[in-house]
């Protein structure tokens, strides 16, 4: 292409449409469905299908350990995954600004790419509109998956006994965007992956998963009180048991934030019946993306849905969700 | 004494009753975050006193605040948390921005600077309210500006000092029978500027850390010297006796004492201070802010913060009044008593 910059020419829907289209997105993502350029995909279908959209306006584009591409994917994916189906297809939907580099538009499209071979998806329909603007780039998704018909997995399902696993640190995402936006120096990196080798290798082994959840906005603190709340239980954590990297930690303790309530994409938080934690835990740090998984608690006893935290010194606090604005345009 | 000891007393403590308050918002928080008031005897009790700045100013300044923003020149320099904050009407700065006033957050006062040397021809003003931490940063601000001879930089301040208060509060007869002295301003004043209210009222003042141990140990402290007037440190890893010197000597080189009001409390002699008359010409219009309404009569803000009452015991609190709908700046601030109480369920005290 010769221009480095979006233009309006590009979403006219004639020749400069067409070769945005080719040089751009069928050249990472061509796929046999895709090619045959279609008003819609024609796919293989399941007894039960998992469908999710989103949608993507991060800012910065591109950051530390990810994009906004990759991100698109993974956030897509990991919805699916989280009532246990099997990722199968992705649509994306581009809203262009003008004068959006074309380059930095190549390699969000390449790292998209990329990342739905990782996680097995494949992007069998799109779109692309140009909009007056600063250059910025938008992204929405959706996503179909599989339900295997002995996946029962979601939100209201957790047992008093439940084991509390997350998958790894908390608030690296968060911490990335914010050092981005903030320039401060840091080497934070966003852990903005998909989860399906976790979810599945769970699956595999039988284990008793009866919730899961990608802990993105709003952090552990939002996600655990909403799922308590649809559970109808109450939910202990230990304070000291949640994982936060060192470098996270001393970004939050110098901004004065609460690793609790910052976002990740690129972590679950899983509740396992009782007699399968050990073995949970097991598998999901032999897991891609999983090795810093930790049981924080349990579920404790049946009520209108709390979250307690233990502290270090021996006290109780009683969690909410994040109240507040939190941080805009982190996904 | 180790930690299992100290909570054995705590938790038996069977003496006086005791209204301790706090006199930090960052204590307040971390009081909360710790599930420190579930290891205490019902015979121990918190307050938190007038510790988070946001919480103390004085509606006129808010007003000032967006009264500035609104002028196309303007551009106001802020922390997140004053964002919020209603004036004496339901506006705050951040509704005045979706009126197209602007205003910028930043993280640190310096970053002041930055703003306008890249853009010469707006006006920075920079909010700055705080208490003996903050001011050093505001002298530093002030003393760039002037060695760059930077003409678009201004303050609005309300700045203000914890020991006037806190003599203010035991003259005033609120109900307290000891303080956990902040621990960032000690770093600055230094745990002395306590002792003589301390002797005065034979009231224990405990200088905190704020680490959930460190709590303990000073609330530990405090109890065993009920009746006594002294002033202890639990805290001296960062607080020493005199503080700060060179800290205070930059605040006084550009700030004079100043009387000042507070949220709820009205003008308490000495408490504040102001850009010198020699350095006024960089005060966007600090001075005679002292009116204080209510955008909302029935709140309650002014008797939490003297310890009056607890957050809960307003008739607002958590009903209309929430962090997502906030009608006074207790709610509003991260550091604010009645945020803390909401967002961690405390019923205690």
């Amino acid at each position: 292409m010769e221009d480095d910059k979006i233009l309006m020419v590009h979403g006219s829907g004639g020749s400069a449409t067409g070769e945005l289209i080719d040089k751009i997105f069928d050249k990472e993502f061509s796929n046999k469905t895709l090619d045959q350029m279609e008003d819609s995909a024609v796919v293989e279908g399941a007894g039960r299908i998992a469908m999710t959209t989103d949608s993507f306006v991060v800012t910065p584009a591109e950051f530390r350990g990810g994009d906004i591409g990759r991100l698109c994917v993974c956030g897509t994916v990991n919805d699916l995954l989280m009532r246990g189906a099997t990722p199968k297809y992705l649509t994306c939907g581009f809203i262009l600004e003008e004068g959006l580099s074309i380059d930095l538009l190549k390699r969000v499209v390449h790292s998209m790419a990329e990342t739905a071979r990782e996680a097995g998806v494949e992007i069998v329909a799109g779109d692309t509109k140009v909009v007056n603007g600063h250059g910025e780039i938008y992204i929405n998704t959706a996503g179909v998956g599989f339900v295997p018909d002995d996946v029962e997995i979601s939100a209201g399902r957790a047992e008093v006994g439940d084991a509390i696993i997350v998958s790894g640190t908390m608030g690296d995402h968060h911490a990335a965007i914010l050092s981005e936006r903030m320039e401060i120096e840091t080497d934070i990196e966003s852990d903005n992956a998909p989860l399906g080798d976790i979810v599945r290798n769970l699956l595999e082994n039988k284990i008793k998963v009866h919730t899961l959840r990608d802990i993105t906005r709003g952090g552990l603190g939002t996600v655990l009180k909403e799922l308590s709340e649809s559970a109808k239980k109450t939910f202990t954590i230990e304070d000291e048991l949640i994982p936060v990297s060192p470098k996270v930690r001393d970004f939050c303790g110098l901004l004065g934030l609460d690793p609790m309530y910052m976002g990740n994409e690129g972590k679950l938080v899983a509740f396992v019946a009782a007699e399968d934690e050990e073995r949970a835990l097991e598998i999901i740090r032999n897991s891609k993306y999983g090795s810093g998984a930790v049981i924080i608690g349990h579920v404790t006893e049946d009520s209108d849905g709390r979250l307690i935290a233990r502290t270090a010194i021996g006290g109780e606090r009683e969690l909410d969700v994040l109240q507040g604005e939190g941080l805009p345009r982190i996904c | 004494m180790d930690l299992a000891s100290v909570r054995e007393y705590l938790k038996n403590y069977d003496g006086p009753d005791m209204q301790i308050m706090e006199v930090c918002g960052s204590h307040t928080g971390a009081i909360a975050k710790n599930g420190i008031p579930g290891l205490l005897s019902p015979k121990i009790h918190l307050l938190s006193g007038p510790g988070c700045p946001v919480c103390v100013t004085p509606s006129s300044y808010v007003d000032k605040l967006i009264e500035l923003s609104m002028n196309p020149k303007n551009c106001i320099v802020t922390f997140g948390d004053l964002l919020r904050v209603p004036g004496s009407t339901k506006r705050t700065l951040s509704s005045a921005r979706g009126e197209g006033a602007r205003v910028k957050m930043v993280y640190s006062p310096m970053d002041t600077i930055d703003l306008a040397l890249k853009d010469p021809e707006t006006d920075y003003i920079f909010a700055a309210v705080g208490f003996e931490t903050t001011t050093p940063v505001y002298a530093l601000l002030v003393d760039e500006v002037i060695r760059r001879d930077l003409r678009n930089v201004k303050l609005l301040t309300a700045i203000k000092t914890m020991p006037e208060v806190i003599r203010y509060l035991c003259e005033s007869g609120a109900p307290i029978d000891a303080f956990i002295a902040p621990g960032h301003v000690s770093v600055v004043t230094g745990t002395k500027i306590y002792e003589p209210i301390a002797e005065e009222f034979q009231i224990p003042f405990g200088v905190a850390g704020f680490e959930g141990k460190e709590l303990l140990a000073a609330i530990y402290g405090i109890v065993r010297s009920y009746g006594k007037g002294r002033v202890m440190n639990f805290y001296p890893s960062v607080v020493r006796e005199d503080g700060n010197p060179q800290a205070r000597a930059m605040i006084d080189k550009y700030f004079i004492v100043h009387d000042c009001a507070w949220r709820g409390m009205g003008i308490v002699p000495g408490s504040g201070k102001v850009l010198r008359e020699e350095y006024r010409y960089l005060d966007a219009g600090s001075i005679g802010l002292d009116e204080d309404h209510k955008a909302n009569p029935a709140c309650s803000c002014d008797r939490v913060l003297m310890g009056k009452i607890r957050p809960y015991e307003c008739p607002l609190f958590g009903k209309i009044c929430n962090p997502l709908n906030p009608q006074g700046a207790c709610m509003v601030s991260t550091e604010g008593s009645c945020f803390s109480y909401y967002s961690n369920h405390r019923t205690d005290g």
